[in-house]
């Protein structure tokens, strides 16, 4: 029995790593990034609705975070405050009520699981639980992936070409909930940007098409997990931070290595 | 000539500001309409609102049965986070025979820029894409949203050029938003006027003296177009001399 704890923590990150990647791209191309930290931020009340009504976490996180994203279309299509105003507003707040009601709670929870994550302590449920949202996000994406690429590119265009784009909108944002929802034990709340960015960003540096982004982008995540996992049981630091060290280092070395290629 | 759409009384409010106002407009096949009007007068929404995308508020619009509508919006301006060529961004979507790709790519010359990167195109390399895929639907209607803005006036020569050789080879209808009128009014057949109603419309030299024309864009813009119709109805051979 050798490391069993190693093997789950590597299948929960590399699954955790492929959605992450694929989603992240829609992240880096839409501009969302600070969608997915309020996403993130909103996704600690998800964990105190969980405790509270003695529901699964990641459950409680993922309605939590959907609530979060219809919210947030709603009061963006009334086009009165900027969307990173909204943001602002929903995320923090979503922050403070989550901290708010886990501290009234009479348990102790261990919150720096949460917001770093705890890779080394995945479950096997957790591990269903990602291969199964994992499956749906893959799934929904390769389905609708060209009227996602379209609706990226040119709203207008796409909705002349009778695409809709408050459903492409909708179910993007949907995705990455349940990505955020099933993967937040890995990195923790905090981190989980990171992970959707770094790699989308470096695979960007790399490819020449968007499928194949997506594809490379997964990859780069895959990798930033191993050696985040491995790095962090040799260095004895947490796991959740070392994944993000490795990612920003493949970042670097890639975005060197293309700037020195560009050169020549 | 049969109607290909026809829009009528549309009526559109936003937040109790009147859009458009009892609007009329019937495009018939091989029309050219250009439609003119100061910003924020409801040109976009009233393609909008022929194309479908747009809620109405009352009135009706009647399309022929089948009518294909390509399209070309305004600011199209992708995006460098995203690597996509030009031939990847013609296929979203879009079922075509590589024939058929060839054949468009030739009649609006990008041939040679089909796997450029999207995001690195010039001004007006990218309007002949979104040209390019417009015409790909085979379209019986092309409805273009200032598509000359940004370009420089060579560039704008050049695809208003284009534009009419493909009007002409086609024999489909045109109905573009534009405020380069000068450049647009040989091939243009009908200018439409528009400020939330439609002010005029007719040829463009009549809608040039049209006063309700001249109070919306002054006395210069009227005298540009007059100036425009003047050289075009005499030869220029004794300039040279």
């Amino acid at each position: 029995m050798i490391e069993s704890f190693l093997i789950k923590a590597t299948v929960a990150g590399i699954g955790v790593a492929i959605i992450s990647g694929v989603i992240g791209c829609f992240v880096v191309w839409r501009k969302m990034a600070y969608f997915g930290d309020s996403l993130a931020h909103s996704a600690l009340l998800g964990v105190a609705l969980g405790l509270v009504l003695g529901i699964n976490t990641n459950l409680g996180t993922f309605i939590i975070c959907s609530i979060f994203a219809i919210l947030l279309i709603w009061l963006q299509q009334k086009k009165i405050l900027a969307t990173d105003t909204l943001l602002g507003i929903l995320a923090h707040s979503a922050l403070s009520i989550g901290m708010v009601t886990l501290s009234l709670l009479e348990r102790s929870v261990d919150l720096h699981s949460y917001l770093f994550g705890d890779i080394l302590a995945v479950t096997y449920f957790e591990i269903y639980l990602i291969l199964f949202g994992g499956l749906i996000v893959l799934i929904f994406i390769y389905l609708n992936w060209s009227s996602f690429v379209l609706v990226t590119i040119n709203e207008k265009l796409a909705k002349a070409e009778g695409l809709s784009i408050l459903a492409n909108q909708l179910l993007i944002m949907l995705l990455m909930t349940i990505v955020v929802a099933v993967s937040f034990r890995i990195v923790g709340l905090l981190l989980i940007t990171s992970l959707l960015i770094i790699p989308a960003a470096t695979a960007r540096l790399l490819a020449n098409s968007p499928e194949f982004m997506a594809i490379i982008s997964s990859l780069l995540g895959i990798f930033a997990v191993i050696i985040g996992i491995y790095g962090s049981l040799y260095l004895d630091t947490p796991s959740g931070p070392s994944i993000v060290v490795s990612a920003v280092i493949i970042f670097i070395t890639v975005s060197f290595i293309s700037s020195c290629y560009k050169k020549n | 000539m049969s109607s290909l759409i026809q829009a009528k009384d549309l009526c559109v409010s936003r937040q109790g500001k009147n859009i458009l106002e009892n609007v009329f407009i019937n495009i018939k096949e091989k029309d050219f309409i250009t439609i003119i009007g100061p910003n924020g007068a409801g040109k976009s929404v009233l393609l909008e609102c022929l194309m479908g995308t747009f809620m109405l508020d009352s009135g009706e619009i009647i399309k022929k049965n089948n009518l294909s509508i390509g399209y070309i919006p305004q600011n199209f301006n992708p995006d460098n986070s995203m690597p996509i060529s030009v031939r990847r961004f013609l296929m979203l979507k879009k079922k075509f025979t590589l024939e058929e790709l060839q054949n468009v790519s030739e009649e609006t010359n990008i041939s040679e820029i089909l796997s450029k990167n999207l995001a690195n195109l010039s001004g007006g390399e990218l309007q002949k894409v979104l040209l390019a895929r417009s015409l790909l639907s085979s379209p019986d209607l092309l409805i273009l949203d200032e598509p000359a803005q940004n370009l420089d006036i060579k560039n704008q020569l050049n695809f208003y050029n284009l534009l009419d050789r493909i009007y002409k080879s086609r024999e489909i209808s045109i109905l573009m938003v534009s405020h380069d009128l000068h450049m647009v009014m040989a091939s243009t057949k009908q200018v439409v006027c528009l400020y939330h109603h439609i002010c005029c419309s007719g040829e463009p030299q009549t809608v040039a003296k049209d006063p309700e024309f001249i109070s919306l864009f002054g006395n210069d813009m009227a005298k540009m177009m007059s100036v425009y119709q003047h050289t075009h109805n005499h030869s220029h051979e004794n300039l040279n001399d």
